[in-house]
């Protein structure tokens, strides 16, 4: 069984997993970090991102041993005690969901996109969302928060 | 997911030599369709070799008058290059089309072109640049690379390590995307270069191919009236819930007349 050691939301952390044992299960059942969720079987849904040495990753789709020695971030590790990150704060003022079941991929998706795209526009926004999937909101109110945590990111 | 023997390949001697030793192993590369598939207990692997953590396995680089991309590189490397947005931007553009901005984090090029799927983006860009492909063994010209669904002249065990693109003096792709994956339902990539004019197609058939009869139409007049009265064949053509082969047939000529901005 493969050793593994990564650094996940700044904590060394380590374990022992089978080969085929995936990211996403790493960090739900050894962690207990239960934020990251995992919504469909196919690799589809974006749910369970997380960010991976500073890229955003599925983490149902790597193993968990291929991430030995990575950087992993989680929802857990955004917010600064009681203060929100500026996504999370954006998601909450313009009630950027619903069932809530998406928001942990969604808004470590949204950090990827405003990451990469400082400025994004409202099309560009809806095109990077291309690999998260909501059943509930239509979207709108996510891509208004996404909007308004750009703007506050950059400022 | 059925458990395996996970190995980690420390060279790409390393990743062959696990390979042929063990018994009926799988490379690992970005595994965004492996991981998928064995997750679906469609492939059950003796062995995965994973080849993510070979850092000189990735990067762009100018070689001569050709663009190098080795085989680890993943579709966000190639679509965020300056070298390859300034030489090939078609290409670049291609690669930000591939799957959502996870999948293009993880997928690779030398991945991508291993697996062949009918619907992936890149065969037809290698297929109409006239790219060659670097393994462990031999160099690869792209005209008898794709040999069928899934099915490339690799031999088994045989590891691509990079991608050759020759700098095109003109090239563009369009693909129509299916409205739920986003694959390529039809992609046409077209380049004009110093062996004349390529037209690649993907999602159309088992596997990309070229589309001879544009590329004398194109040599003749780089137009895309030049291709508008041509009535492709639906022949051989795929046919699925999603498109018939007589439909598909007509957006090879669509999607051939846009990529030359028709």
């Amino acid at each position: 069984m493969p050793s593994i050691k990564m650094t996940v939301n700044g904590k060394e952390v380590s374990g022992e997993v089978e080969g085929r044992t995936l990211l996403v299960q790493f960090i739900r059942d050894h962690l207990g970090l239960t934020g990251t969720h995992v919504g469909c079987d196919t690799s589809q849904c974006g749910a369970c991102t997380v960010h991976m040495n500073g890229r955003v990753v599925k983490s149902c789709s790597i193993l968990a041993a291929h991430a030995d020695g990575a950087e992993i971030l989680t929802i857990e590790g955004l917010a600064d005690g009681d203060t929100l990150h500026p996504m999370q704060e954006a998601f909450r003022q313009h009630h950027a969901l619903q069932c809530g079941f998406c928001t942990p991929g969604m808004v470590m998706s949204a950090i990827g996109i405003v990451n990469d795209n400082p400025e994004p526009s409202e099309k560009e926004i809806r095109e990077a969302l291309e690999g998260n999937i909501c059943r509930c909101t239509g979207y709108h109110n996510i891509v208004e928060a996404i909007d308004a945590a750009a703007k506050e990111m950059k400022a | 997911m059925y458990d395996f023997e996970y190995q980690r390949a420390t060279s790409t001697d390393d990743a062959t030599s696990k390979y042929s030793a063990a018994e009926d192993a799988r490379f690992l590369a970005g595994g965004m369709t492996l991981i998928p598939v064995l997750k679906q207990r469609l492939d059950q692997p003796s062995d995965v070799i994973d080849l993510g953590y070979l850092d000189d396995m990735r990067g762009i680089s100018e070689e001569g008058s050709a663009i190098m991309v080795k085989a680890m590189t993943t579709h966000h490397d190639v679509n965020s290059s300056d070298l390859i947005n300034s030489k090939i931007p078609a290409l670049a553009a291609l690669a930000g089309t591939i799957g959502d901005q996870m999948v293009r984090n993880r997928g690779t090029i030398g991945g991508n072109l291993a697996n062949n799927d009918p619907a992936a983006s890149y065969p037809c860009a290698v297929l109409a640049l006239n790219a060659t492909i670097k393994t462990d063994k031999r160099e690869i010209a792209t005209n008898d690379f794709f040999t069928g669904m899934f099915d490339t002249a690799l031999d088994e065990g045989e590891l691509i390590l990079s991608v050759s693109f020759p700098v095109p003096e003109e090239a563009g792709y369009k693909h129509f995307p299916n409205p739920a994956s986003r694959f390529p339902i039809v992609g046409s990539f077209v380049a004009k270069g110093s062996d004349g004019v390529r037209v690649a197609i993907t999602g159309a058939g088992p596997c990309a191919f070229r589309q001879t009869e544009f590329e004398a139409a194109l040599s003749g007049e780089f137009n895309p009236d030049a291709i508008k009265d041509i009535k492709v064949s639906d022949d051989g053509l795929n046919s699925d819930i999603h498109a018939s082969a007589e439909y598909r047939a007509h957006l090879i000529n669509v999607m051939t007349r846009r990529a030359i901005g028709g």
